[in-house]
């Protein structure tokens, strides 16, 4: 049985060979913020941080993590970056927005005070059919106001 | 005294008579312009769950013993079931139920598009299920498969046929001095909400339970109860977080029915989710249509004659919008006639997306009355305002209200840009600027219902079992019963989403949800703050009509002031309760949303590519309520628009109908690197007519003149008339190489 460190504890999970990070963390952790909507890796939705980076946790395997640390959106939750979001209405139906907020926490922890040109290119594979990006790239800007 | 009366409902521009009970004492509309609250901007009251991942979509629902179920699709666009074996599929591990054609009306024996359902298997994980799905043996007759709607035409292989007309259109052909014809063209595209259709299905005792991913808890109530002879209320319908809809969640669907029938084959709750896959095939879209239109003028602009064919591919069902709507709506032209097939062919049906027709009908017609301003060497912006609709143009009745000239006239600063713009053009990239208006409706209507609940506290629920789909309900009706009832936002709390736990309320489709709604949770504080009115003059013994409440207090107007906890105190454990309900719209009256948008566009025109650079929007709603809200619908309409104009198209193979973009790397979706800078401007003007507090719906609107007035501001920028959307480089290319064609031939260009 693999053992999945997530959000600072290690859990042991029943997961068969193949099993995804996102459904494990969904499924056998009730870790629901996690979000799937595509499920193949192509709208951003699931990402999570696995040893500080981004990754699309749909197609993680649960077996390949090795010991790394997963972050989910349940750990950043007081994060400014969540704020944020919430006071640029950087969101509207809000299915792709912790995968929106995890991916801005990565790209902030690397790159503080991220330009324009920045934030559209590291952003760019969380898709948002709502089309808040404006109001994101806003959020993301102002993350620390 | 309840009256009652016969009124008129539309939605999505289909019409119908309702009977309704309307109160006497209707509210007077509040004065213009922002007030404390309402017209201000607010935060999502629901921002910090969605964004913490704590919201519970249908999604994330898990109940005790919940089945998993996979869906077995027809792969074939048009077949008949020869022989179906579910056997081997029942052998499985984990797997314990499987229904297949005939066991439900939703599973079909005779696929008429590629993804139709045909049989299902529920199992304890999803793996098992979709593994037994896989087992199932199916021997498939092919039938004979028709994707070209022209083609379905030809043969009578329609759905629906529509004329319309006015004037003598033959006559006023003959009037014009000049006369423009194009056939444009606007592809399938897919809503592809981020959270798939999906539901989950339980039964308690005899009361069926359905969580369910819906834009209309009380239409899902409504068909299940219907379609499985169950009493109304013993069908509950759960809907508290929505990711999305775009109008392609307007019913229950397929899976809803599947998951019902194999909860009540199991005794244990079912889910029934689509996969994205699915999503891009069986989950509806925007029809692909066809425009062969016409458009007659005299030499100063006046237009004598507009004439349109439109051939909406319906796919297998759907309905048939109004995508004539514009044409015949939208300027005065004496002289209109226009034809609407709904053709019937071997795709996935069509479901209602984001103003659907409107939206391909705004590109074919707009685009048209550039092509005119071209020719008679009119400016665009001018030939509009001549041909301005004072009155409803298709049976002359009023406007609750229309503000489009003074939209016109704040896109001026705007329009005005265009020579700057295209200054700054090179060798290589060309920039311009077009303009397109915008019609759709958006008046909502009756009936809806709300409650309001004061507690011992002050504090006040709002109670309604609407649905937030994503556009801000809950925050806009917060924001209403705190102006009402005088107390702070914060003091508010909006619980929806749930068929078990409030009055009926309306879909949220056809931009309604604030025009239909507000209303009513108005009308239900109102009657709250009037009881608590009363309380406190009988309490401090004063006169009712000196007292009002304001910042959470009852103030008299002889200085008093006592804290509405207080007031409301003294009952203790008692609590306040207000109704209110959603008066008529006005009687005799078009209710109608107006606009303009105005692109700017660059155009490399060696490789085609075309960035969308700035967006003006300039839109009359009625009155605001959220600020910022409704800056967040104006900007996401746009980007939608610009991913229909661009890039998204769903494609199908027209020999067999087999859907080759399923994925969203294939469907191409706008991402936070498409967006141009948006410049949003709505007038705030509240329909002194429409309810009692003058609002339309923004959900809509302004994703309509999206795609023309882009590909009006290319042909500024290049000279080419692009008249297919999506506006991909192959389609700029060909574009562009038709203007050279036609310089060479000595024509000269369209600019």
């Amino acid at each position: 049985m693999p053992e999945l460190r997530v959000n600072g504890g290690a859990y042991e999970v029943d997961a068969p060979v193949g099993t995804s990070l996102a459904e494990a963390l969904r499924e056998e952790l009730g870790l629901t913020g996690t979000k799937i909507a595509c499920n193949e890796g192509h709208c951003g939705a699931c990402t999570v941080l696995v040893d500080g980076l981004p990754k699309l946790s749909c197609i993680t395997l649960v077996h390949q993590l090795d010991g790394a640390e997963v972050t989910t959106i349940e750990a950043l939750r007081d994060h400014p970056m969540v704020a944020s979001f919430v006071r640029a209405d950087a969101l509207q139906c809000g299915f792709c927005t912790p995968g929106q907020i995890v991916s801005a926490v990565a790209l902030v922890e690397s790159s503080p005070e991220p330009t324009s040109e920045e934030i559209r290119h590291r952003m760019a594979g969380n898709i948002c059919r709502c089309g808040a990006y404006p109001k994101i790239e806003e959020a993301i800007r102002t993350w620390r106001d | 005294m309840a009256r009652l009366i016969r009124t008129e409902k539309e939605v999505e521009g289909r019409y119908e008579e309702v009977w309704l009970v309307v109160e006497e004492d209707a509210l007077e509309q509040w004065p213009d312009g922002p007030l404390k609250i309402v017209g201000r901007g607010a935060p999502r009251v629901d921002g910090l769950e969605r964004a913490r991942g704590e919201a519970r979509y249908t999604a994330d629902v898990r109940l005790p013993g919940m089945l998993h179920t996979a869906v077995l699709r027809s792969p074939h666009a048009h077949a008949r079931v020869k022989r179906i074996d579910v056997s081997r599929a029942l052998e499985l591990p984990g797997v314990r139920a499987a229904i297949g054609p005939g066991d439900i009306e939703q599973l079909t024996g005779e696929p008429g598009y590629q993804g139709a359902a045909v049989a299902a298997v529920c199992a304890d994980t999803l793996a098992q299920a979709r593994t037994a799905v896989a087992a199932i043996d199916v021997e498939w007759e092919e039938l004979e498969v028709v994707v070209d709607p022209d083609d379905a035409v030809r043969r009578g292989q329609v759905h629906d046929k529509r004329e319309r007309s006015r004037g003598d259109y033959e006559r006023g052909l003959a009037e014009a001095d000049v006369v423009v014809e194009g056939t444009y063209r606007t592809q399938t595209v897919l809503h592809n909400s981020m959270e798939t259709h999906q539901s989950v299905a339980a039964w308690e005792g005899d009361t069926l339970n359905v969580y369910i991913s819906t834009q209309f808890i009380w239409g899902v109530r409504e068909e299940i109860a219907s379609e499985l002879e169950l009493p109304q209320d013993r069908v509950r319908v759960v809907c508290e977080y929505m990711g999305g809809g775009f109008g392609s969640k307007n019913d229950p669907g397929d899976y809803t029915f599947i998951a019902i029938e194999l909860s009540k084959r199991t005794g244990r709750p079912v889910r029934c989710a689509l996969t994205r896959r699915e999503e891009n095939m069986a989950a509806g879209n925007r029809n692909s249509t066809v425009q062969r239109l016409t458009v007659g003028a005299k030499s100063d602009g006046t237009l004598t004659a507009l004439g349109g064919e439109f051939v909406n591919a319906l796919g297998w069902s759907g309905w048939n919008a109004s995508t004539e709507g514009p044409m015949q709506m939208l300027y005065a032209c004496a002289n209109v006639k226009t034809t609407t097939w709904g053709a019937k062919v071997n795709t996935p049906p069509m479901k209602a997306f984001r103003a659907p027709g409107f939206v391909e009908g705004t590109f074919g017609l707009e685009c048209l009355m550039d092509e005119l301003a071209a020719k008679l060497d009119l400016d665009p912006l001018e030939l509009r305002r001549r041909n301005y609709a004072s009155n409803d143009a298709t049976d002359d009745r009023p406007f609750s209200s229309k503000n489009l000239m003074e939209c016109y006239r704040r896109a001026e600063p705007h329009w005005a840009r265009r020579d700057e713009v295209r200054a700054r053009s090179t060798e290589t990239v060309k920039r311009g600027v077009g303009m397109a208006s915008q019609i759709w409706y958006g008046g909502g209507g009756p009936p809806s219902y709300a409650w309001t609940r004061v507690g011992s506290d002050g504090r006040v629920t709002v109670v309604t079992a609407m649905q937030d789909i994503g556009t801000g309900s809950r925050t806009a009706m917060a924001q209403i019963a705190a102006e009402e009832l005088g107390v702070p936002l914060d003091w508010v709390t909006v619980s929806l989403g749930d068929s078990a736990r409030g009055p009926y309320a309306s879909i949220s489709a056809g931009s309604s949800t604030i025009p239909s709604m507000g209303p009513a949770v108005r009308a239900a504080a109102a009657d709250a703050k009037r009881q608590v009115v009363e309380i406190a003059a009988q309490r401090f013994d004063k006169e009712t009509r000196t007292l009002d409440v304001k910042n959470g207090s009852v103030i008299c107007s002889d200085g008093g002031k006592w804290p509405l906890e207080d007031v409301v105190g003294l009952l203790e454990d008692a609590q306040i309760l207000g109704k209110g309900a959603r008066g008529p719209n006005p009687t005799g009256m078009q209710v109608l949303t107006f606009g303009v948008q105005v692109a700017e566009v660059a155009v490399d025109v060696e490789t085609g590519e075309i960035w969308v650079e700035r967006v003006a929007a300039i839109h009359d709603v009625g009155r605001v309520i959220n600020a910022l809200g409704a800056e967040s619908q104006v900007e996401g309409g746009i980007i939608q628009g610009i991913g229909h104009t661009l890039s998204e198209q769903r494609l199908v193979d027209p020999e067999t109908g087999t859907i080759l973009t399923r994925t969203l790397d294939a469907y191409r979706m706008p991402t936070i690197a498409d967006a141009p800078e948006i410049v949003s401007e709505l007038l705030d003007i509240p329909d002194a007519h429409l309810t009692n507090l003058g609002s339309k719906g923004l959900g809509e609107p302004p994703i309509v003149p999206v795609a023309a007035a882009i590909a009006n501001a290319i042909r500024d920028a290049t000279g080419a008339d692009v008249r297919s959307l999506p506006i991909s480089r192959e389609e700029m290319l060909r574009a562009l190489r038709e203007a050279r064609e036609r310089e060479r031939r000595g024509a000269p260009a369209a600019v």
